[in-house]
């Protein structure tokens, strides 16, 4: 154990990119199972759900890392920011649990079928909604005493947490539009194309929308934005994002087959940076910053040696495993 | 009545865990179980290996499928309704469940894949392997889980600083004194849960003799695997419990029924435990034998629960019939096994139907009983969340208020009353089918749909290559 050696910088970017890693994986299975529901009939729901039932709960487990991850890296946080967010973690759960089981309840299951499949659209939908929420009450911030928690457990729903869950909505709609012009071809790409269309519109606007809101939630992150020079120095921010919306419209119309979805991960990804650059060095916006809340110096040593060796490995296989399942869900097999 | 969110709190832990723990109970077993067959149809090529491990494994995507999506709330209740906890002993505990994730959890999730639906995109070795390492993760999930809960339990090998818990040995946190026994005691429970579950399905499935290998081969093979675990997992819970006598006294007290330590205590059979009167009614008890096996001698000295203040004594009542249920469960398997092992060996086991409709009775068996020790452990430990060091009133989240936690408890209730009787009775339709040996070219089940992961099973076939 030497102090001399920071690991807080490595903690953050292995969580960062973890957490995204989920927003990605899981977002666009998650925004697979909401479109779901509008497919035209019971033969192409079956192709939808195909095109995610081999490597959905791999994506899941990205899950199960980012909060024992955050837990473990930033523990202080973990018991302020998870209690914060009761009702929304609540309802995450248990709309995961239903989305989760209509893959083999619904093929096992035929009397009925049809409820799961509302089970699986709509455990998806609250799904996304919920982490929604508990995106937009984590940039809000919570009210702590001491180390813990001391608001209540309704303070995380508020008009702008409700805001974010519904743009999250949208956004994973966005992405799993993408996911599906990739696997499939025809008319259920050409339905896909359109439903990404009107996800992207929506999305634009949400992102429109929370970009000018957040700066009047604390005046730190106007501060941050809108003072010179970042003013400046973050204009490629706004600028690449405009660029990613109008590259995503074009790629929905023509036939770029790889680019809906590449286009909709870059989206995510500068909105993720837009929301790192808010609230950055504060892991409890307003309380504690990545360096207060981390765990001991001992603590991010001993998983640290483990994740540096264990982490390449699942990436290795999760990688094998698409690579398996690549190419287009086929419609000479299947359901008929 | 005001609302007690601690005591809520606990009732809601104790509901998602205990049905949470059904599922590791069966699936650990059944990974291995899966993974032996596979590994016997690699070497023997006999069908009856691969229709045995095409049946189980479709019982195994439910059962797991329900284990992953019980178990992603488990780390969130520690966080919503622990907060305090959480905050106390990050430091130290946070790794291990970090390191369940990154050895255990993506290993399981991407290789089910390729067991379910790979056999005809990868080569038989590959398939074996990727049994082989599904079962090896749930084999680490449980080593770091049960790592846990053994620090919680006995706790080694960490500082204090302003109350909170720091590491000072990790070595010593991972392998705190409970651990070994109650790594070992728990495998092997789960492993013979699953192995009474495959007896009982085997009965079933002899008796009904339209596929008399494949229910042939099911109950040698549980006769045979238990004949040696449940002995030996009745020596494993004896020196779990002589580890608890070392390190968790005020627990064993619990367990003994015994509220006066000294020399020679007896053992009580059964009675009533009063935690007021601080006494049994209407007990059973054998003078002097407590300490004979407790401390192999006829006069070693025992603590008792009046040695320790009222307040930090489990409830007793619960931890006593609990360990009795257990222990009562594992006598009963005994005489299970050991009927049917005579039977084996006088070739008579196929023909005695009263010997095969009792093993469908004890099916269950082995979940009864890992209930019942999870319980004995578990409220054995209270009123500490950290056993003689953070206490259970501590740990909980001070936000929530009582309604919050009867919300999200009826919900938890309701939903788990949904899916548990749905999970079942498909478990149950799988084995009421039977082992139906499938075509290899339409993996599960001709002229039914096809479960999502078969239809993608063709469009790579360049992996076959």
């Amino acid at each position: 154990m030497t102090p001399a050696l920071d690991l807080v910088p490595i903690w953050t970017a292995i969580l960062g990119v973890g957490v995204f890693f989920y927003v990605a994986l899981d977002g666009f299975d998650l925004g697979v199972g909401m479109l779901y529901n509008f497919a035209p009939d019971r033969r192409a729901r079956d192709f939808v759900m195909n095109s995610i039932a081999p490597i959905w709960d791999g994506n899941e487990t990205w899950l199960i890392l980012g909060s024992v991850g955050l837990f473990a890296a930033f523990p202080v946080a973990f018991a302020i920011i998870i209690p914060a967010l009761y009702f929304p973690i609540l309802l995450m759960l248990l709309a995961l649990i239903f989305r989760g089981l209509a893959f083999e309840f619904r093929y096992r299951d035929a009397e009925h079928r049809t409820f799961w499949d509302h089970g699986f659209a709509v455990g998806s939908a609250i799904a996304a909604l919920a982490q929604g929420v508990i995106l937009g009450a984590f940039i809000e911030g919570f009210k702590v005493e001491g180390r813990q928690f001391a608001g209540t457990s309704f303070d995380c729903f508020t008009p702008f947490s409700i805001f974010t869950g519904v743009a999250l909505m949208f956004g994973y709609g966005l992405l799993g539009a993408g996911w599906l012009v990739i696997k499939t071809e025809g008319t259920l790409q050409d339905w896909a194309r359109a439903l990404g269309r009107r996800c992207l519109i929506a999305v634009t606007l949400a992102v429109v929308v929370v970009s000018l809101w957040t700066p009047f939630i604390d005046a730190h992150i106007a501060a941050r934005w809108f003072t010179w020079p970042n003013i400046g120095l973050l204009a490629p921010v706004p600028l690449i994002t405009a660029g990613l919306v109008w590259y995503e419209w074009r790629s929905l119309n023509n036939r770029s087959e790889y680019a809906p979805f590449l286009a909709a991960l870059g989206l995510f990804v500068m909105s993720y940076v837009g929301i790192a650059i808010s609230l950055w060095p504060m892991i409890v916006p307003r309380h504690f910053t990545l360096e207060q809340a981390a765990a001991s110096q001992s603590t991010q040593a001993f998983l640290l040696v483990g994740t540096l060796v264990l982490l390449p490995v699942i990436l290795l296989y999760t990688g094998w495993s698409y690579w398996v399942f690549r190419g287009k869900v086929r419609s000479d097999i299947g359901y008929h | 009545m005001r609302l007690d969110p601690e005591f809520l709190s606990r009732l809601q832990f104790a509901w998602v865990i205990g049905w949470h723990i059904l599922l590791p109970a069966f699936t650990v077993g059944l990974a291995s179980f899966v993974a032996f067959l596979e590994g016997a149809f690699a070497l023997t090529k006999r069908p009856v290996f691969l229709h045995l491990s095409q049946f189980w494994l479709k019982i195994f995507a439910i059962s797991f499928g329900m284990g992953v999506v019980t178990g992603i709330v488990m780390p969130f209740q520690i966080g919503t309704n622990w907060s305090r906890f959480s905050d106390a002993a990050g430091n130290v505990i946070s790794p291990l469940l970090a390191y369940e994730g990154l050895t255990a959890f993506f290993l399981e999730a991407t290789f089910l894949g390729v067991l379910l639906f790979g056999r005809k995109l990868v080569p038989p070795s590959m398939h074996f392997v990727a049994a082989f390492l599904v079962a090896a993760g749930t084999l680490s999930s449980s080593f770091w889980i049960l790592a846990t809960n053994s620090w919680m339990q006995t706790p080694v090998g960490y500082e204090v600083i302003d109350g909170r818990y720091f590491p000072k040995d990790w070595f010593e946190i991972v392998f705190s004194p409970s651990f070994p026994y109650r790594l070992a005691h728990t495998v092997s429970a789960f492993y013979v849960t699953t192995a009474f579950v495959v007896l009982g399905v085997g009965a079933y499935t002899a008796r009904r003799g339209q596929w008399p290998a494949e229910g042939r081969m099911m109950l040698r093979l549980a006769l045979w695997f238990l004949a040696i675990f449940v002995p030996l997992q009745i020596v494993l819970g004896d020196l779990h419990g002589l580890d608890t006598l070392a390190h968790q006294p005020a627990k064993l007290a619990a367990i003994e029924g015994l509220w006066d330590g000294g020399r020679g205590v007896p053992a009580s059979i059964i009675g009533w435990p009063d935690q007021t009167a601080e006494r049994n009614v209407a007990e059973l008890a054998i003078p002097r034998v407590g300490s004979l096996y407790l401390t192999h001698s006829w006069d070693g000295e025992v603590k008792g629960l009046k040695d320790f203040p009222a307040d930090q004594r489990a409830p007793v009542a619960i931890v006593y019939f609990a360990f009795r249920i257990m222990v009562g469960i594992g006598l009963l398997m005994l005489a299970v096994v050991a009927a049917g092992f005579v039977l084996m060996a006088r070739g008579r086991l196929n023909q005695t139907g009263w010997y095969l409709r009792l093993c469908q009775f004890t099916t269950c068996l082995g979940f009864i009983a890992v209930i019942a020790g999870w319980t004995t452990t578990e409220v054995g430990r209270q009123p500490w969340t950290i056993y003689g060091l953070m206490r259970t009133a501590d740990s909980v989240s001070p936000s929530l208020t009582g309604s919050n936690v009867l919300t999200s408890l009826l919900f938890y209730v309701a939903v788990y009353l949904v899916i548990y009787p749905v999970g079942l009775s498909l478990m149950l339709r799988l084995v009421w089918r039977g082992p139906v040996p499938s075509d290899e070219a339409v993996p599960i089940g001709g002229g039914r749909p096809k479960s999502p992961i078969d239809a993608l099973a063709a469009p790579t076939p360049e992996i076959t290559a």
